[in-house]
């Protein structure tokens, strides 16, 4: 038996080059989206794209439904998120710290609207409405976003708020500030990046929604939506591929931004 | 100044605090002394007003502050953990007292550099706390802690996190500071000697209760009970048999290591001192002085602090036999159980 | 100012409590959990065969069309099967980018991994369905890449494989089980890079240590203590892929998946009990696999 000695810090080359050939299968579909948008063929997805333009980005901006779309989905998003802040943080400083009777429970309700499938999601809030007679609109498509968007923010702010040691808070009491001034003073900074950071990711996870939306919508069209219709219908693909770049941008972003807001530094 | 009335407090099954009362006078430097879980902490806490008790009231200054929130009371701590604000500099978390109180943010900062300039921190006002070493941030504590003119400072387990040499210094600085500004100090530690070296007195704490609430010479040479005995100091407790063969009294009593003599084993007893005959079983060389272990009887072994000087007869060999003696009047009787 | 307030609510720990949670309570509970009620309700309800209306009276006829009817039977046991084998194959894909990143990488080719498998798990889900259905098209890049091999003949082999195959690529189960581990992937390299990297290095040069040859260590100490991080990798990838009705339907072959089914039995077909009925199934499925993936330590590792 030959036995290879190496370094346990080295790996193979075999070992490398997995590892890299996974990375970019994560990656190759999205940069043949972006590349996808730029060709002149307007049919079929031949590749190697016959030319390069930026035509299409012409039409795409000069299509109103296009416009209407990404509107309705920034609106529905902004309100969500807005909600979500609000209701998230709430429930976080009730959460943090305390022990009180059924918080377990409690805790599994927070975790719910994430750890079960979007269909089941989408489903029970048709139920919901159909029970109720509602009909849908622009209200019951912010309805089923605000509840997972919740769910989102209230994780980010209550992991911060684990971290604050107690005696923050006692420091702050002791010095002659009651609840509401420790609050502003004392823990309003030390969350706020985790609500940022939560606000962010609820925001570009709305703007991005299809799953539950597609239950709760009626006629209006979010740009997932439109986007999906575009899937079955394809009048001018190349234009589906330069709002595929609009999304991709319009979610990366915040989401890069949460991602360095959050990443643990040595500043307190 | 400071008073607890048969204060009682238990976290679930586990007593923290049982039926205890003290009153700690004005302008005192008190030490509440005790291992962990004794309740000294859980003292420290009640009188700052972050724990409420079961039973029992706080007063301060003659006034009922049972109820009364930590914001109201004219009280302030310093934590362990110094509780420094990250995202304020050095000079706004001292004057976070006044800023809560709205004062001016002019006179506010003006207040804080001179409380900096009381702890030696003059310069360090823009500075942050992750900036600072733990010496410095228990001195911007200190200084956060005192804006405020509290007619009380409490102190948990202020020195515990200092290197030995820093430890020395701020005993003194401690010291100094609480004669000049004249206000009551009490502070928690687990460290008898620290305990004893500052305070004007300690008040022992065991399972909840105060075993003994005396000036520190009182409690090294008179301990009321075996906990204190050997709690503060080190003490050979003697009970049983042993006890009542030596003093004719049933209760136990303490004998300090110091005070007992090695003489040899066949030679003369000194008039009206106490005896016994031991085996030498072990000898510890500290340099100056030396500890030895001699084993009395099947369950007792007393210890023995030597110190060496050039007239001191040099011990005979371990395992010989020897003669252990002492005043009648060095041992204190001891409560029983 | 508002002093009198905050003392009142010092100490008064239940009172502040319950103020804090009622309105996300409120929210939660009558929305969410109303819907997830009312969506179990009319899971036992049932539609009048004549009038095509819903019946609002408990049944169980319902839950019976589900289990005797064996195209139903079809349906649950077709999307049970496909969510096994792309949690396999993510698990197995997962491996070499998980092991690199947790055991070999230094802190920026670390640092570098995390971002690099972070950033296509956030790009828009319809984005990442859609470049895949361009990708496995007729004309697609997976296509022009097996003609330019002159591999042609091999994916037309492929695609002629019973039950998998299909006309193309994008609508056949091969396909759709490339885009569920495609898109599933990052959830299982997370947790398995960070179970990975919690096995201490003194453990495998022990192994060695003690004669184990790479693929012994790799056996009998590795992939043991890995165990944990591939179950919550898989709780994520299984729910997933049993819930999901919108990959079947863009990269697919005829054939129905429960999420499908839900789709559609709740909008044309208009039998929201039978929709509610086969939602059902994922959650039981999915309570079960929770209890399986607990025990074998997934919990821990998330």
């Amino acid at each position: 038996m030959r036995f290879r000695s190496k370094r346990w810090s080295d790996a193979t080359a075999g070992q490398k080059l997995a590892a890299a050939a996974g990375l970019v299968f994560l990656h190759a579909p999205v940069w043949v989206i972006v590349l996808y948008a730029f060709t002149t063929e307007d049919r079929t997805y031949q590749f190697p794209p016959p030319g390069l333009t930026l035509h299409w980005f012409e039409v795409a901006f000069a299509r109103e439904d296009i416009w209407a779309a990404m509107r309705l989905s920034l609106m529905v998003a902004a309100v969500a998120t807005a909600l979500a802040i609000l209701l998230g943080t709430l429930a976080a400083f009730a959460m943090a710290r305390r022990q009180f009777a059924g918080k377990e429970s409690i805790t599994l309700l927070f975790v719910l609207p994430i750890a079960l499938p979007g269909i089941i999601t989408g489903l029970a809030l048709l139920s919901g409405m159909r029970t109720l007679r509602l009909d849908p609109g622009f209200w019951t498509i912010v309805a089923g976003h605000a509840t997972f968007c919740l769910v989102i923010v209230y994780n980010n702010v209550v992991a911060r708020l684990r971290r604050i040691p107690p005696s923050w808070v006692e420091a702050s009491m002791d010095l002659g500030a009651d609840g509401l001034q420790t609050f502003r003073y004392v823990l309003l900074p030390q969350i706020a990046t985790a609500l940022l950071a939560g606000g962010m990711l609820a925001f570009a996870l709305s703007f991005d929604e299809i799953i539950v939306t597609l239950f709760t919508a009626g006629h209006q069209q979010t740009l997932p939506i439109w986007f999906y219709s575009e899937l079955f219908r394809p009048r001018e693909r190349p234009i589906t591929n330069v709002v595929a770049v609009v999304v991709i941008l319009v979610t990366l972003v915040p989401i890069l931004l949460a991602y360095y807001l959050t990443k643990p530094d040595d500043r307190g | 100044m400071i008073e607890l009335r048969e204060v009682s407090r238990a976290f679930g099954a586990v007593v923290a605090l049982d039926r205890v009362s003290l009153t700690i006078a004005p302008g005192e430097f008190f030490a509440l002394l005790g291992p962990s879980g004794s309740g000294k902490t859980t003292c420290l806490r009640l009188i700052a007003g972050f724990d409420h008790p079961d039973h029992g009231r706080i007063l301060l200054d003659g006034e009922d502050v049972t109820d009364v929130p930590p914001f109201e009371r004219n009280v302030n701590t310093v934590f362990q953990d110094y509780a420094l604000f990250p995202h304020m500099s050095v000079a706004e978390n001292v004057a976070y007292g006044l800023r809560v109180r709205r004062v001016g943010s002019a006179e506010r900062r003006k207040r804080a550099l001179e409380m900096l300039d009381l702890v030696r921190l003059g310069d360090f006002g823009d500075r942050r706390p992750n900036q600072l070493s733990g010496g410095q941030k228990q001195r911007v504590a200190l200084a956060r802690a005192l804006i405020n003119q509290p007619k009380v400072l409490l102190l948990d387990e202020p020195l515990g996190a200092l290197d030995l040499k820093l430890r020395e210094e701020m005993q003194t600085e401690l010291k100094g500071l609480q004669q000049r500004l004249g206000i009551t100090f009490v502070f928690v530690t687990h460290d008898q000697g620290e305990a004893l070296s500052m305070a004007d007195r300690v008040a022992v704490f065991s399972q909840g209760r105060i075993e003994q609430l005396d000036t520190p010479r009182a409690l090294y040479t008179r301990p009321r009970t075996a906990f204190v005995a050997s709690f503060v100091g080190s003490a050979n407790v003697v009970a049983g048999m042993l006890a009542e063969r030596l003093t004719g009294r049933r209760e136990p009593f303490a004998i300090r290591p110091e005070l007992i003599d090695v003489l040899p084993a066949d030679g003369p007893v000194p008039a009206g001192a106490v005896s016994c005959a031991g085996t030498l079983e072990d000898v510890l060389y500290h340099g100056a002085s030396s500890r030895c272990q001699v084993r009395v009887d099947e369950q007792t072994v007393l210890a023995v602090a030597r110190a060496e000087s050039a007239t001191v007869v040099p011990l005979p060999p371990q395992g010989s036999r020897v003669l252990l003696a002492w005043r009648p009047d060095s041992s204190v009787a001891l409560e029983a159980d | 100012m508002l002093r009198p307030v905050a003392t009142f609510f010092h100490g008064r720990n239940a009172f502040y409590v319950s103020l804090l949670l009622l309105p996300p309570l409120l929210w939660l509970g009558t929305v969410y959990l109303g819907s997830l009620f009312a969506l179990l309700m009319q899971s036992f309800y049932a539609i009048d065969e004549f009038t095509a209306r819903i019946v609002p009276e408990f049944t169980l006829a319902t839950y019976r069309q589900l289990v005797t009817h064996p195209a139903n039977v079809d349906i649950v046991v077709r999307t049970l099967a496909m969510a096994i084998a792309v949690t396999i194959a993510c698990g197995i894909v997962a491996f070499p980018v998980a092991n690199y990143m947790a055991r070999y990488a230094g802190p920026k080719m670390k640092a570098f991994f995390y971002v690099g498998v972070m950033l296509p798990m956030w790009t828009s889900y319809l984005v990442k369905v859609y470049a895949w259905r361009l990708i496995l098209a007729k004309q697609g890049i997976v296509s022009w890449g097996f003609t330019s091999l002159g591999a042609q003949g091999a994916l037309d082999g492929v695609l002629a494989t019973p039950v998998v195959g299909g006309p193309s690529l994008a609508s056949s189960y091969i396909g759709m089980f490339i885009v569920f581990v495609y898109m599933w992937l990052p959830f299982m390299i997370l947790p398995l890079a960070a179970a990975l990297e919690r096995v201490p290095a003194s453990l495998l040069q022990a192994s060695a240590d003690l004669g184990a040859r790479p693929g012994q260590t790799f056996r009998n100490v590795v992939l043991p203590l890995a165990l944990p991080g591939l179950a919550a990798g898989s709780v994520f990838t299984f729910s997933l892929t049993l819930g999901d009705y919108i990959i079947p339907s863009v990269v697919g072959a005829p054939g129905y998946f429960i999420g499908m089914m839900v789709y559609q039995q709740q909008g044309t077909a208009g039998n929201l009990p039978l929709a509610a009925a086969f939602s059902v199934v994922p959650i039981v499925l999915i309570s079960l696999y929770l209890t399986l993936a607990k025990r074998l330590g997934a919990f821990d590792a998330l």
